[in-house]
């Protein structure tokens, strides 16, 4: 962290550096602790007056059914989408790494719905599996599957699981390429010389290499579907049906603009500020294992 | 032109650690002065200490008789020379040489002239348009060279400037550098660890060890008379024969508690012959032999089981195993004091 | 790999085009959507091949817009999104060149005060502290404009991060040169660090640009006037239409159009994204 060198000025460093504090303490540290501040408040019905009222909003949120509802229903989604994308992200990257021609081709083809916004993503997969015009719809109403997530709470997950997991391959396709290419041909050549048949190989040599990457994908999944999937499920569900796809951060989101209950949405903020420190942490723990391009 | 001197001076970290512990140093004018030792002992850190690069913990550094203590590097009228060159690396060759003359001003028209004079020395003139990542070590060593040269300094400062060449590379330049300062005449401090490179550059040799200084002289008159056993060790390759004298040479030696002799000052007798007057002979068992082509050097114990290693030029090496007499004569050896502090004769 | 097995070689090849035939499908539909006639579409009886009505739906798309409940023409939305996009990119990487510079090549008190501040930040988005950022925006009459839609989202850690770790591996032989070759630290930020960090800032801008465009939550609560909508939130909004039935083409159309520059971006500069991915996330 420290270089041997440095330059000795009595202000310049303080002008270099105040425009990035002041956009952070206006736009971060105020709105956060706001964020705080406001959990332990309990605004009135018509929002002039609100009273503190210490944790009697964690109290309410805790003993509050629906929001271990929600709770669950973002750990389903997320288990899903990481799981889905990770798979098929490393099936991918496998076939990606062998000396195939055309390899580079492979890559451009495979990476660019990362560049898709996640609202834009949802609405795609929205027009494919809409259960009227559908054309993916139409496909599963032939084989007899009485399609419908507008009204069917696990169709209308399935369907945001798939978008979101859709738009996260090209990511983990990446990192698990990267992370392939970084494991030395030499290992490979000497577990074949050991005597190890491929599928072989790729469980007890490659799969093992790679787990600081997978490590590291699995936690940026996690992060992604609990966060980055707003745009997905807004588009999309809008939450519903009877809020069978409202993830936590849609949940404050729905609760500070349609219910009002500025003092409810806070305390939620608060959790999931600290959710996210808690994977930030981990993340950090293993940061020095990360693979490097 | 100016010459260097240095006077107490100290360098203490913020750690607390001390890396240069008072030291004394005067370099005269034109003169080329290698700064030699293991590393840690301080050689780089007292350069960077004349350079501007680090700031003094106590003591005084003059350049041509000017006071420098508190000048900004660029202000003391040196350049510098870096171990991995330095060079900036989104710039040509071209504005890698003139940049430091665009900085102060220097008119075009003779930033030009500077710059071709210098490519034309260094024999690097088709390379001004390239970027250094274009050029192979020994070309990116000789702009690094010239970016010193352009600026005119009153001193030169190189801070291990061959390391990262090849042997072939490293033995040419520092032909070329020796050759380079003395037509320009231009006072030098060269760090090295390297003590084949310091011998033969150096016009005033200065073995440093531990942050202080262990011996300055004229290099040969440091390889004839090390003033201490370190500097007997540092200095040659092989190193000097250091043997802890037994009972009765130390009654012979004046009180010696380390002998020394040079690998080249043993020499074959026949067996049994006796010590020549005030010499030393020994019985070597023979361990191992490294033929080097136009000498071997023949490795092995004497009868108190001390280490020795003798430099031959022979066709007739002896077989492992061999017992063989060795004489060394009265002038060829250096006696040290239990301190390591060279003995008088 | 070790073994050259043709049949395993074949197989690569086909998971791989199934890989991207999977990948591609949503986009080849919505392609085909943005085709066809709204009546096609509705009765739900699209077919799998592109319809006649390109040339007529994306004009009316980029010059015209929805008549569903936002009716901006695109070309505005995507003016937006390019203006927002551009902002929260070179908006990062100017602040965050500086204050990297600042953290690694001074020494002042506070510094690693200074620091920690900025490095926190990594750790919360947007999405957890939305309403209070949304109500200090409005406290400050960021609302509808550029500077609210930009400046909240400038605020992260991660470009700082990266040019402090780009920064920390110039070797300080190169400060040395410069003092010696007699420049202060504006001349050696200036000729030598910029120069040096070219390649980094290009590849962060890939990734910071993406990321503006794509940007739905903060824009859909900091506008409220249809010509500062950006075009992702543009899409949503012609999908609500309450009575109207939507109008699907023109949704393709312009979703195609909202995907468009970022792809083009990831595709055109590839090695720069893959770097500039890969560098962030260190």
């Amino acid at each position: 962290m420290q270089k041997r060198v440095f330059f000795t000025h009595r202000f310049l460093p303080y002008w270099l550096i105040a425009p990035q504090i002041a956009v952070t303490l206006v736009f971060f540290y105020w709105p956060a602790s706001q964020a705080v501040w406001q959990s332990f408040l309990l605004e009135d019905a018509f929002g002039l007056s609100s009273t503190f009222v210490g944790f009697e909003n964690y109290r309410t949120l805790f003993s509050d059914a629906s929001y271990y509802q929600t709770i669950l229903t973002t750990l389903v989604f997320a288990t899903a989408v990481t799981l889905i994308s990770l798979s098929a992200a490393l099936l991918l990257a496998v076939q990606a790494d062998k000396p195939l021609r055309g390899a580079t081709a492979y890559r451009t083809l495979l990476i660019w719905p990362y560049a898709v916004a996640p609202a834009v993503a949802g609405v795609l997969w929205l027009f494919m599996f809409h259960p009227s015009l559908g054309v993916v719809a139409r496909g599963l109403r032939h084989l007899g599957i009485a399609w419908n997530p507008m009204l069917d709470g696990d169709h209308a997950m399935i369907l945001v699981v798939l978008a979101a997991a859709w738009k996260q391959i090209s990511y983990n396709f990446l990192f698990f390429l990267a992370g392939l290419q970084a494991i030395p041909k030499s290992i490979i050549e000497a577990a074949a010389i050991d005597g190890a048949r491929p599928a072989r190989r790729f469980w007890t040599i490659v799969f093992p290499l790679l787990s600081p990457t997978t490590f590291f994908l699995l936690v940026v999944n996690i992060v992604y579907a609990f966060f980055d999937t707003f745009g997905i499920i807004d588009a999309m569900t809008g939450g519903g049906p009877a809020k069978a796809t409202e993830t936590l951060v849609y949940k404050v989101f729905a609760d500070g603009r349609l219910g009002g209950d500025l003092g409810g949405s806070a305390a939620q903020s608060v959790v999931l500020m600290i959710i996210v420190i808690g994977l930030t942490a981990i993340q950090f723990r293993y940061i020095e294992r990360k693979v490097t391009y | 032109m100016a010459g260097v001197t240095i006077s107490g001076v100290r360098k203490v970290y913020a750690g607390g650690i001390e890396a240069v512990k008072g030291i004394d140093l005067d370099v005269p004018d034109g003169a080329f002065c290698v700064l030699v030792g293991p590393s840690g002992c301080g050689k780089s850190t007292l350069l960077r200490l004349v350079a501007g690069l680090e700031t003094l913990s106590a003591g005084d550094i003059s350049i041509g008789g000017r006071l420098v203590n508190d000048r900004e590097p660029a202000e003391r009228d040196i350049a510098m020379v870096f171990q991995n060159y330095a060079l900036y690396p989104h710039m040509s060759v071209y504005d890698n040489l003139a940049y430091g003359l665009r900085n102060r001003k220097t008119p075009k028209d003779e930033i030009d002239k500077r710059v071709r004079e210098a490519a034309r020395m260094l024999e690097i003139s088709d390379y001004l348009t390239r970027k250094p990542r274009e050029l192979s070590g020994g070309q990116r060593q000789r702009v690094a060279m010239g970016r010193a040269i352009v600026r005119r300094p009153q001193v030169f400062l190189f801070d291990e400037p061959l390391s990262n060449l090849d042997a072939k590379l490293r033995v040419s330049m520092r032909v070329e550098i020796r050759r380079l300062q003395r037509s320009l005449a231009t006072t030098a401090i060269y760090v090295t660890h390297d003590q084949l490179e310091a011998m033969t550059l150096a016009d005033l040799l200065v073995v440093m060890n531990g942050g202080r200084i262990e011996q300055i002289g004229a290099p040969l008159d440091v390889y004839r008379r090390p003033q201490t056993t370190f500097v007997a060790a540092f200095i040659g390759a092989p190193a000097m024969n250091l043997m802890a004298a037994s009972p009765s040479e130390a009654e012979r030696f004046g009180g010696a508690a380390t002998i020394g002799v040079r690998p080249e000052h043993l020499a074959f007798a026949a067996a049994g012959t006796a010590p020549p007057d005030g010499g030393l002979a020994f019985q070597l068992t023979v361990a191992a032999v490294e033929r080097l082509g136009p000498e071997s050097l023949v490795y092995g114990h004497d009868g108190m089981g001390r280490d020795l290693v003798v430099r031959r030029s022979g066709e007739d090496d002896p077989p492992i195993g061999a017992q063989i007499a060795l004489v060394a004569e009265r002038e060829h050896l250096h006696r040290f004091d239990a301190a390591g502090e060279r003995l008088p004769v | 790999m070790v073994e050259h097995s043709r049949f395993r070689t074949v197989t690569a090849h086909a998971i791989l085009w199934i890989g991207i035939a999977i990948v591609a499908f949503p986009v080849y539909m919505a392609f085909i959507g943005s085709t066809h006639e709204a009546s096609v579409i509705a009765n739900g009886q699209m077919p799998l091949t592109p319809g006649p009505l390109f040339v007529e739906n994306y004009y009316r798309t980029i010059f015209i817009g929805s008549s569903g409940s936002t009716r901006e023409p695109v070309s505005t939305m995507l003016l937006n999104s390019l203006v927002m996009a551009l902002s929260i990119a070179c908006g990062k990487i100017a602040i965050s060149i500086i204050s990297a510079y600042a953290i690694v090549y001074f020494r002042f008190p506070f510094r690693m005060t200074a620091f920690w501040i900025i490095f926190v930040t990594l750790m919360l988005p947007v999405e957890v502290r939305i309403y209070p950022t949304y109500k200090i925006a409005a406290d400050l009459h960021l609302l509808d404009s550029y500077a609210g839609l930009a400046l909240p989202l400038i605020a992260s850690a991660t470009a700082t991060l990266l040019f402090r770790q780009f920064f920390m591996t110039v070797p300080d032989e190169l400060v040395e040169a410069s003092r010696i070759d007699g420049a202060g630290p504006f001349r050696f930020f200036k000729d030598t660090l910029l120069p040096l960090s070219r390649t980094n800032m290009a590849a962060l801008f890939v990734i910071l640009f993406i990321y503006g465009w794509n940007q739905y939550l903060w824009p859909l609560l900091i506008t409220t006037r249809d010509d500062m909508q950006t075009i992702v939130i543009g899409i949503r909004k012609m999908i609500t239409t309450a009575d109207a039935l939507t109008e699907w083409q023109i949704v393709m159309a312009t979703a195609m159009l909202a995907m468009l520059p970022p792809v083009a971006v990831v595709v055109v500069m590839q090695r720069l994204f893959v770097r500039g991915l890969v560098e962030t996330e260190k």
